[in-house]
């Protein structure tokens, strides 16, 4: 039965494969032919007004004209910006808090007691709190980001730097490694994964709500304040399409991101397998 | 001995860290640098998180936050936990869903707002819509992916004793999959709690905890604000701790599934 099988897959070979490629393209696009098609009867019947239920061609057309325009990619680029510092904020505060926990058992009975309580509250919760204190704008906004994402990373460092297993350290000691070279070789690496895996929800974390942190700290560009903005204007267009633009980026983070870190660093160690 | 010895030493080095924060966070509220506006002392917080609940104001808001959070949950999962099912057992259903979910998955809840505003107004019914959408996706994932990674040989082993569709199904399958269910449960009501409170915030009605914390940024009632938001930990804290744990508890412990780990 098993040689039946692999006979069967080795007899479809090249020119099967791009009928089959075909296939899967055609799949993957059915459902969103099916949604639009939808979408654009409902548009079209006029059951909303328009103005409220653009059709598809009004949000391609202003998606098009806007990013002509230069406002399209100017709002995007200083959404990413703010994205970027605020987790490289997040990034460097809360690998360093974590893996601190994860090696000092002081540091861990201090910061653990704290952490534990700022993490339940969700992020935005924060958000009028960091305006009052850091004003409106991008400070507030970068900080908040910051601040927020850097639970999920500590979290996983913490955890990480704690699954080390005992007997590498052990080993590594034996062989004559000092604290230096047992950090850098074997904890570093060994956490990595847990490490990543924070970084990773930290990066998902912010961009969760760094969209809604820009419409309500009121800076002057990026997504989140478009799209609010837009709705006083009745520009669902505008919207749909900077909800597009969102989406796109969202896509890329975790596509090109992630995706390549993990490859290039555990996978290539062979802490996971690809 | 020496175990339990070292766990007292950290509960009294949490306390103390705690005390310390505190005597921080008061000494920098009393010394005069700051707006007490701004930065009011934890008395000051105490007594108006104790005035609030005495006169119900905190517990309306309270009230209205998790109706809205419970009802775009249940929603949630009465959609979610069916779909994940039907994704993992149809390859039809999975090819239909799986791309549309993938491409809306990466648009975080918040930024549907304001869309969700103009459709369906300020109020109830945009922040249950935006709740439901924050917590669909993981539950319908790890319900997809539970269901996926039940051992085959259970499902041959039930198979060869006669099991028929049902009882695989309700045996074996969903006992099999419940501890990726419950922890989409765990992550979709986290996601419902952190996006009521959002939604609360932007479009604001006129209860809920998120719309009184942004509601007092407006009069400078920082107190109300950290009130608000001590409250907002503890339930938060509360629902994962007993409602998510001793389901974990009745269920999948009870079941054998996974062992009684961390407290």
């Amino acid at each position: 039965m098993q040689d039946a099988v692999t006979i069967n897959i080795e007899g479809t070979t090249a020119p099967a494969q791009g009928g089959e490629r075909l296939r899967l393209i055609a799949r993957n696009i059915f459902p969103f032919v099916v949604v639009g098609g939808i979408w654009e009867m409902v548009a079209w019947a006029n059951v909303f007004p328009r103005r409220l239920f653009p059709t598809l061609e009004d949000v391609a057309a202003s998606f098009v004209n806007l990013t002509i325009a230069g406002i399209l990619p100017h709002h995007a680029f200083d959404t990413v910006i703010r994205l970027l510092a605020g987790f490289a904020l997040a990034a460097v505060l809360g690998v360093t808090v974590g893996v601190l926990m994860g090696r000092s058992r002081r540091a861990e009975d201090i910061l653990l007691p704290l952490v534990s309580i700022g993490a339940p509250i969700p992020g935005l919760a924060y958000a009028p709190l960091f305006l009052l204190w850091f004003g409106l704008g991008n400070i507030s906004a970068v900080l908040l980001v910051g601040f927020v994402s850097a639970f999920p990373i500590i979290f996983n460092s913490w955890t990480g730097v704690k699954a080390v297993k005992e007997i590498w350290i052990r080993s590594a000691q034996a062989m004559g490694a000092d604290d230096r070279r047992l950090f850098r070789h074997v904890i570093l690496p060994g956490a990595l994964p847990f490490i990543l895996t924070g970084l990773r929800l930290g990066l998902a974390q912010a961009w969760r709500i760094l969209v809604a942190v820009e419409m309500l700290a009121a800076v002057p560009w990026g997504l989140g304040w478009l799209i609010f903005g837009a709705r006083k204007f009745l520009n669902t267009d505008a919207m749909m399409a900077g909800i597009i633009v969102i989406a796109l980026i969202g896509l890329a983070l975790e596509k090109f991101v992630f995706e390549k870190i993990e490859n290039y660093t555990v996978v290539r160690w062979g802490m996971i397998s690809s | 001995m020496i175990n339990s010895q070292q766990s007292r030493h950290s509960v009294i080095r949490g306390g103390l860290s705690l005390l310390a924060a505190a005597a921080f966070y008061e000494a920098m509220a009393r010394s005069g640098y700051f707006a007490p506006a701004l930065l009011p002392t934890l008395p000051t917080i105490a007594h108006t998180l104790i005035a609030t609940i005495a006169d119900g104001s905190m517990i309306e808001h309270a009230a209205f936050t998790l109706y809205r959070v419970m009802f775009g949950f249940a929603l949630a999962v009465a959609v979610g936990l069916p779909l994940g099912i039907l994704m993992a057992r149809f390859a039809r259903v999975e090819h239909f869903f799986l791309p549309l979910v993938s491409a809306l998955m990466p648009i975080p809840s918040f930024a549907l707002v304001p869309l969700f505003m103009l459709w369906f107004g300020i109020g109830n019914l945009t922040t249950i819509l935006i709740v439901f959408y924050a917590a669909t996706f993981p539950m319908m994932f790890n319900t997809w992916s539970g269901v996926r990674s039940v051992n085959p040989l259970w499902l041959r082993a039930a198979g060869a004793m006669g099991a028929n569709e049902h009882r695989l199904f309700w045996k074996v399958i969903i006992p099999g999959a419940s501890p990726f269910i419950i922890t989409g449960m765990r992550q979709a009501f986290l996601r419902a709690w952190i996006a009521v409170v959002g939604a609360e915030m932007i479009a604001a009605s006129d209860w809920g905890l998120g719309w009184v914390i942004f509601d007092s940024k407006e009069f400078l009632n920082t107190d109300v604000m950290l009130a608000s938001l001590i409250v907002i930990g503890m339930i938060g804290f509360a629902f994962e701790r007993f409602v998510f744990g001793s389901l974990e508890r009745m269920t999948v412990m009870r079941w054998g599934m996974v062992r009684a780990a961390k407290g």
